[in-house]
C-alpha cells in the first residue's frame, strides 16, 4: 500500500539547539497514526510539516507520492487535508458560521445538511446560533472538530485535541475521531502526549523524542513489545527529559 | 445660550427649507471627506494589515512614524500640500490648488495614519496561529486576508470612524489648500469660520449643528453596520 504522506530526509532547526531529524516516515491511508512524546519533542512542528503549513529547511514531503512544499501545494490538494489544533482558534462568530467556514471558502452553498450532521456528530446542534465566546473549552474544541469534519477531509491532523479537557469531552472527541476513521476512512495523524489516548485510538504509534523518531510500531507491539529502551522507559514513566 | 438656541432654530429652518447653498456645501463636504476616507482606507487597511502581521527590521521606526502621524497638525499638512501644489511647487503643474482635489489629498493624508494605526493594533491582537488554522481549513491567501479583516472588524470600524471624524470636522488644511471659495471649495467647516468672522454667529452655530448631525449619522450608520456583523445578530 502506497503511503498517503511521506517524509524523506527531513531536517528542521528552530530555537538555539533544537533540530527535527526524520530520515523517513510514512502515513498509510485509512490509519490512525499517533505521535507521542514529551513536550518540546517537536511533535507540533512535525504536524505542521506534514500538513504543508511549514516548509522544512531540508528534505521532502510527499502527498500521494508527489513531493510538494508549503508554497507550491495546489489549493485543491491542500483542501483534502485539515488540521485541528490544541487551541480551537475559532472565529468571532456563531457556531454555525465557524462550522461553515471551510465550505464557504470552497464556494460551496449547499452545505446545510453537512453542517447540521457535523453539529449532530459533536452533539452541539442546540448551540448552532450561539456566539462562540459563550462556549466552554470542551464545546469550543468540539466546534473546531466539527469545522474540520464537515469538510470530509482525506487526512485529519489533530494536535493535542483533548489537552486540558474534562473526561466527558475527551470521550466524545475520541468517539468522533474513531467514527470519522471507521465510517469515512479518514486518515488521522494524532499528536498527543497522552499515551493512553494513543493506545485507545491509534493503529500505529511513533515515539518522538528530542526531534528524532525513536520507534514506530503497531499499537500492540508499541505498548507490549517496545524495541527501544527509551520507548519502554517513556511508557513506564521513567524517561527523564 | 441664546445664540445656541437661535442656531438650533436656524439649523432646522435651513434643513427643512432645503436651502440650495447649504445643500451645495453639505454635498461638497461629504464628497471631499467621503472620497478622502475611501482613498485612505484603500491604502491604510492593507498597510495596517501588513504592519499588524509582519515582523521585519525597522518596523518599530515605521510604527513610531504612524503613531506620530495620528497626531499630525492639519495646518502643517495643509501648508506642505500648499507648497507642493503652488505654482512654483514641484506639483504646481497639476493645477489642483484651491480645488476639491487638493482638499481630498490633505484629508486623505490626515486620515491615513489613523486608519493604519487602528487597523494595525486590531490585527496584531488576533492570535497569529489563526492564519495557520485558516490556511489549513482551505482558505486562499486572499480569503485569509479578508477573514482577518473581518475578525478585526471592531478595530477596523473604529479606524474608519476615527478617520472620518477627524477629516469631516477639520478646518485648518482645507482652508489653506481649498481657499473657501464659494460654489467651489466651501465646505461646512470653512463656512463656519467665514460666518463667525462675519459675526453671523447663529448661522455659524447652525452650520456647526448640521456638521455634528452629519458626523453623528455617519457614525451611527457605521455602528449599525458593525452591529449587523456581530455574532449575536447572526
Amino acid at each position: 500500500m502506497n503511503p498517503i504522506l511521506r517524509l524523506e530526509a527531513i531536517r528542521h532547526s528552530y530555537g538555539e539547539h533544537f533540530t527535527l531529524r526524520i530520515p523517513e516516515l510514512s502515513i498509510l491511508p485509512g490509519e490512525i497514526f499517533a505521535v507521542v512524546g514529551p513536550s518540546g519533542a517537536g511533535k507540533s512542528t512535525l504536524l505542521r510539516i506534514l500538513n504543508f503549513l511549514e516548509k522544512p529547511q531540508q528534505g521532502r514531503v510527499y502527498f500521494h507520492e508527489r513531493a510538494y512544499t508549503a508554497s507550491n501545494l495546489p489549493i485543491a490538494l491542500r483542501r483534502r487535508m485539515v488540521a485541528v489544533f490544541q487551541q480551537p482558534l475559532l472565529l468571532n462568530a456563531s457556531v454555525w458560521r465557524n462550522v461553515s467556514y471551510g465550505l464557504r471558502v470552497r464556494g460551496s452553498r449547499n452545505g446545510h445538511e453537512a453542517i447540521q450532521q457535523a453539529l449532530d456528530d459533536v452533539r452541539l446542534s442546540h448551540l448552532a446560533r450561539q456566539p462562540v465566546d459563550r462556549l466552554s473549552g470542551g464545546e469550543a474544541q468540539r466546534v473546531s472538530l466539527a469545522r474540520a469534519l464537515v469538510l470530509n477531509p482525506e487526512v485529519l491532523f489533530l494536535d493535542e485535541p483533548t489537552a486540558n479537557l474534562d473526561p466527558s469531552n475527551v470521550r466524545i472527541i475520541e468517539e468522533i475521531i474513531r467514527k470519522a476513521n471507521q465510517a469515512r476512512g479518514t486518515t488521522v495523524v494524532l499528536i498527543t502526549h497522552n499515551i493512553w489516548q494513543a493506545r485507545r485510538l491509534a493503529h500505529r504509534v511513533a515515539l518522538l523524542f528530542d526531534g528524532e523518531i525513536i520507534e514506530t510500531a503497531d499499537v500492540d507491539a508499541f505498548f507490549h513489545r517496545p524495541q527501544d529502551p527509551r520507548t519502554a522507559a517513556f511508557l513506564s514513566g521513567d524517561l527523564i527529559y | 445660550m441664546e445664540i445656541f438656541l437661535n442656531g438650533l432654530r436656524q439649523a432646522l429652518a435651513l434643513i427643512f427649507s432645503l436651502d440650495p447653498n447649504l445643500l451645495e456645501i453639505v454635498r461638497l463636504s461629504l464628497e471631499v471627506s467621503g472620497l478622502a476616507l475611501v482613498i485612505s482606507a484603500a491604502m491604510g487597511l492593507p498597510a495596517g494589515l501588513f504592519l499588524g502581521l509582519k515582523h521585519f527590521r525597522g518596523k518599530r521606526f515605521i510604527v513610531a512614524l504612524v503613531y506620530t502621524g495620528m497626531g499630525l497638525p492639519p495646518v502643517v499638512v495643509g501648508l506642505t500640500i500648499y507648497l507642493l501644489l503652488s505654482r512654483q511647487g514641484p506639483l504646481g503643474n497639476l493645477g489642483w490648488l484651491f480645488t476639491p482635489r487638493a482638499m481630498i489629498v490633505t484629508q486623505s493624508i490626515l486620515a491615513l495614519p489613523l486608519i493604519v494605526g487602528f487597523t494595525m493594533t486590531s490585527i496584531a491582537a488576533i492570535p497569529s496561529d489563526l492564519i495557520m488554522q485558516l490556511r489549513s481549513l482551505g482558505a486562499t491567501r486572499r480569503q485569509v486576508v479578508f477573514t482577518l479583516l473581518y475578525e478585526a472588524r471592531t478595530g477596523v470600524f473604529a479606524a474608519l470612524v476615527a478617520g472620518f471624524g477627524a477629516i469631516i470636522s477639520e478646518v485648518g488644511s482645507v482652508l489653506i489648500v481649498g481657499g473657501n471659495i464659494e460654489h467651489k471649495t466651501r465646505v461646512l467647516t470653512t463656512a463656519i469660520v467665514l460666518e463667525t468672522r462675519k459675526g453671523n454667529f447663529s448661522l455659524a452655530m447652525a452650520l456647526g449643528i448640521i456638521l455634528l448631525a452629519i458626523t453623528f449619522t455617519a457614525n451611527w450608520l457605521l455602528l449599525h453596520l458593525q452591529g449587523r456583523l456581530d455574532p449575536r445578530h447572526q
